[in-house]
């Protein structure tokens, strides 16, 4: 191997590493979960799409403003946006390989997300009992189902957030559990981004004059 | 309630002959081939060498036995429709009642895009594209088997609904409201939902996989601009999987929520809006359309440099016009529905556009015609594909530019013409290239080559049947016939559609050469044996390891340091400029997983308990396939090591012609 070739192979392994480097898998994994993110994105946006569409066609029965306690949803904002500050501290411990803390600020993040959920549910269940139902209008199907699909995002972080403390539990921090919780905090953040664009466009946009 | 949900006795079509002779054959032939595996004692080799596997190689053949397979049925109702079509003419009714052939029509197109074409392409990705970056697999092995068998689902799905209840009579499109519940009550198109939902998340995994993995892990030296033509084609085809397939998710979503909820996205009361599901669905649709074929262009480019001993003429616009079309693709899907009655400045905006994606497909071809011109051009059987399609090709273009222009779109919208235009460009582009890549890393694959003669025959029937079967669909449509007509009263149609019926037996020559190729091809296989790993004198790296390569794909990981990096170490080598001798170390391979062949088999009990509405069967499945997971998630090994005496014991035995 000449020496031109030697410089050029340190250059090229910044972006090509050897894909047997412990460090590089770590890269990859986040890199590819970002990908996995973008796609969900996109699916939101064609339920954001769909909701811009039908905002209005209510067909007679409440619209937005009617509907929508200002009240319970910041509280649910607050809820979720500190959860992601707590999801933040979790991953320092993780990373300091702290488990004690690990499991302290996992649960405060999953009891925030969870008072999130049930307060969500208490919205839907109220907006049923009052006859404002999915099947109401069309624009009742769009907002339950593109504030409900973050709801179901939610629930399914909480899952996961369960089954990654049973992975701390047994099998330790082991570089692919560590994996899997910087995904999981990908994950968390981004639906708080989600969740930031659905506080705008639906219950903003929804009570303007 | 019923324990069993919609499910009866009743969902089997039993008055039916032909759909109970066919799907009886089907069953029978299943029965045999298990029957022979069993007795044979191919069961432990089958399951651990294949249907477990994570290697990219193995899921890439797989794959391809998939879309093949699919491709007989897919043409099977084909030749149904059209030979229906040239008896059925005025007084005669032909063989097949509206709600069977209305179901014909819409089955082979679901099957033809989502089970053969995009089988057939993900499958040669998936095969090519770690051997051309020079690495050893792709960035998440178990997700690509997961991919795998969830494709295999929905495959399956989509072929129990031939015996067991209906397919959708909606047409592969299941515009709303004649796919909501109202108009379509039958379980036909929660058939059609489900498949492709179940199919549809395991082609989204595999875009992200292959994006990571070609944005991420290449072997040292590999920039971008070095790449194969054939990975940049694949990533720009990915980059769409990830950006439009969560659409299609979200939109199917959409109707079956309005189907088994009753909400009201796309009904004709309270509100609902049936053209946003138009939109949606092309927001997809016309991305999908290069989703398959710009890694055909890819498989294109490789063969025309190959086999014309020269480097790709004019790389750089190749690459710039692939990732064009990767653009362009987005801003164009109004074209599918002129007719919608947008204003005319929309339609004239999204015709423009749609025009313009005519200028990178153009730069495309004239690359292939001048990397062949001056060259010395072998004239095997994937560049006969290659040249059948850019002739062909060109002309299907043409009257997609035809069909660009919105008042003449107002004429043949949703006519024959239409028809024929999407096969003059599907089929050469897609198919065409799929066979090409098919014969061009056969050999890489099984180690011998296929046989040349009756690999002409096959190009020649195709190309011959497919100008008579589609010519006349040309005509017929200017003359006014609308597509998926049953039966029609205007017998002077009849001469060419009976025309196009003798096409049709002309393509199935060519099926027939196709299958009769395979069997002598591997009854003669130590006679087209190849031993060099190189059998047509290659330029990329998936030509410098043996055929079939090793789990670990290259022993050491091959440094590039130019384009076309097999070519010039091979001329390096001639010079006199031997590879320093090989220092061997052992490989960490991903472990074998039966996660998604399990996964797989949940995921069809899911689908099928929510088409009857059997809901605790759903449940069941939902739990079965989470416990997959969690012991996926729990296990014990990640990776077994191969060690460095194995790998050099290969290396000995399989001498490459040239060590890099």
């Amino acid at each position: 191997m000449n020496v031109a070739v030697a410089v050029y192979d340190v250059k090229q392994d910044a972006f090509a590493p050897d894909s047997e480097a412990a460090a590089s898998k770590r890269v990859v994994v986040g890199f590819g979960f970002w990908v996995f993110l973008l796609s969900d994105i996109v699916m939101f946006s064609a339920l954001f799409a769909a909701y811009a569409v039908l905002v209005h066609a209510t067909a007679g029965s409440p619209a937005g403003p009617q509907l929508f306690n200002q009240v319970s949803v910041a509280i649910q904002t607050a809820c979720l946006l500190a959860s992601s500050y707590t999801c933040g501290l979790m991953s320092l411990a993780v990373s300091a390989q702290r488990r004690l803390d690990t499991y302290r600020f996992a649960l405060i993040t999953f009891a925030l997300g969870a008072a999130f959920l049930a307060l969500e549910i208490r919205e839907f269940a109220g907006m049923i009992a009052s006859g404002a139902t999915p099947q109401t209008s069309a624009f009742l199907s769009a907002y339950f189902t593109v504030v409900g699909c973050h709801g179901l995002h939610v629930t399914a972080g909480l899952i996961w957030l369960a089954v990654m403390m049973a992975q701390v539990a047994i099998k330790g921090f082991r570089p692919s559990v560590d994996r899997r919780l910087l995904c999981f905090a990908l994950f968390w953040h981004a639906l708080d981004i989600i969740w930031v664009w659905l506080f705008t466009a639906v219950y903003l946009m929804g009570v303007l004059p | 309630m019923n324990l069993l949900g919609k499910l009866t006795w009743s969902a089997i079509p039993l008055d039916q002959p032909i759909i109970m002779g066919a799907s009886g054959g089907v069953v029978l032939v299943i029965m045999a081939i298990l029957g022979w595996v069993t007795l044979k004692g191919y069961v432990p080799y089958l399951w651990c060498e294949w249907i477990t596997s994570v290697d990219h190689k193995r899921i890439g053949v797989m794959y391809i036995v998939l879309g093949l397979i699919m491709l007989l049925r897919g043409f099977a109702d084909a030749i149904m429709m059209r030979s229906q079509q040239a008896i059925a003419a005025g007084g005669a009714q032909g063989y097949l009642p509206p709600e069977h052939f209305d179901q014909i029509f819409s089955a082979h197109g679901t099957i033809m895009i989502f089970f053969v074409a995009m089988p057939l392409v993900i499958g040669l990705m998936n095969f090519a594209v770690p051997l051309q970056l020079g690495i050893r697999d792709v960035a998440f092995p178990t997700l690509n088997s997961v991919s795998l068998w969830l494709t295999a689902s929905g495959i399956l799905l989509t072929n129990v609904s031939l015996a067991v209840g209906e397919f959708a009579k909606t047409g592969w499109v299941a515009y709303p409201p004649l796919s909501e519940l109202q108009f379509s009550p039958g379980v036909g198109v929660d058939y059609y939902l489900w498949s492709l939902q179940i199919s549809g998340i395991g082609t989204l995994l595999t875009g992200i996989n292959f994006v990571t993995t070609i944005l991420k892990i290449r072997a040292p030296g590999m920039s971008y601009m070095r790449m194969p033509v054939f990975c940049w084609t694949a990533l720009a085809s990915n980059l769409m999987i990830v950006a439009v397939f969560p659409i299609l998710t979200a939109t199917f979503a959409m109707l079956l929520l309005d189907r088994y909820l009753g909400f009201h996205f796309f009904t004709v009361d309270a509100g609902g809006n049936a053209m946003m599901y138009v939109n949606l669905f092309w927001m997809w649709g016309h991305p999908e359309v290069y989703i398959l074929v710009l890694p055909a262009f890819g498989i294109f480019s490789e063969v025309a440099a190959t086999f014309s001993g020269k480097p790709l003429f004019g790389y750089r616009s190749m690459v710039a016009a692939t990732m064009a079309i990767c653009v362009l693709s987005l801003t164009v899907w109004l074209h599918h529905f002129f007719t919608m009655g947008a204003s005319a400045n929309v339609n004239a905006v999204f015709g423009a556009a749609s025009m313009i994606i005519g200028v990178p497909t153009g730069v495309k071809i004239f690359n292939w015609m001048f990397t062949m011109y001056g060259g010395r051009v072998r004239f095997s059987v994937p560049v006969l594909w290659t040249i059948g399609f850019m002739v062909t090709f060109v002309l299907g273009g043409l009257t997609g530019v035809l069909l660009a222009v919105p008042p003449v779109d107002w004429q043949v919208h949703n006519s024959a013409f239409l028809v024929a235009h999407f096969h003059h460009v599907i089929i050469p582009g897609v198919i065409f290239g799929v066979f090409a890549g098919y014969i061009y890393w056969f050999p890489k694959a099984f180690g011998f080559i296929l046989d040349e003669r009756w690999g002409r025959w096959a190009f020649w029937c195709w190309f011959i049947g497919f100008h008579v079967a589609f010519m006349p669909i040309y005509v017929v449509g200017l003359m006014g016939m609308t597509r998926r007509l049953q039966h029609y009263d205007v017998v002077s149609w009849q001469p060419w559609l009976v025309v196009a019926a003798a096409g049709v037996a002309v393509i199935f020559a060519g099926i027939v050469c196709q299958i009769v190729q395979l069997v002598v091809s591997i009854r003669q296989r130590e006679k087209l044996r190849d031993l060099t790993g190189d059998p047509w004198n290659g330029r990329t790296l998936e030509w410098s390891t043996a055929s079939p390569p090793p789990a670990w794909n290259f022993a050491v990981l091959p440094r590039v340091a130019e384009r076309d990096a097999f070519w010039a170490h091979k001329v390096r080598a001639k010079h006199g400029q031997l590879a320093q001798a090989r220092e061997y170390k052992s490989i960490e391979v991903p472990k074998n997983t039966l996660t998604g062949f399990v996964n797989a088999f949940f995921a069809v009990v899911i689908g099928f308990a929510l088409i009857w509405h059997i809901w605790w069967m759903a449940a069941l499945g939902a739990l079965g396939a989470f416990v997959t997971f969690l012991a996926f998630a729990f296990r014990e090994q990640e990776e077994v090591e191969i060690p460095a005496e194995t790998i050099a014991q290969f290396d000995r035995a399989h001498p490459t012609e040239v060590a890099l």
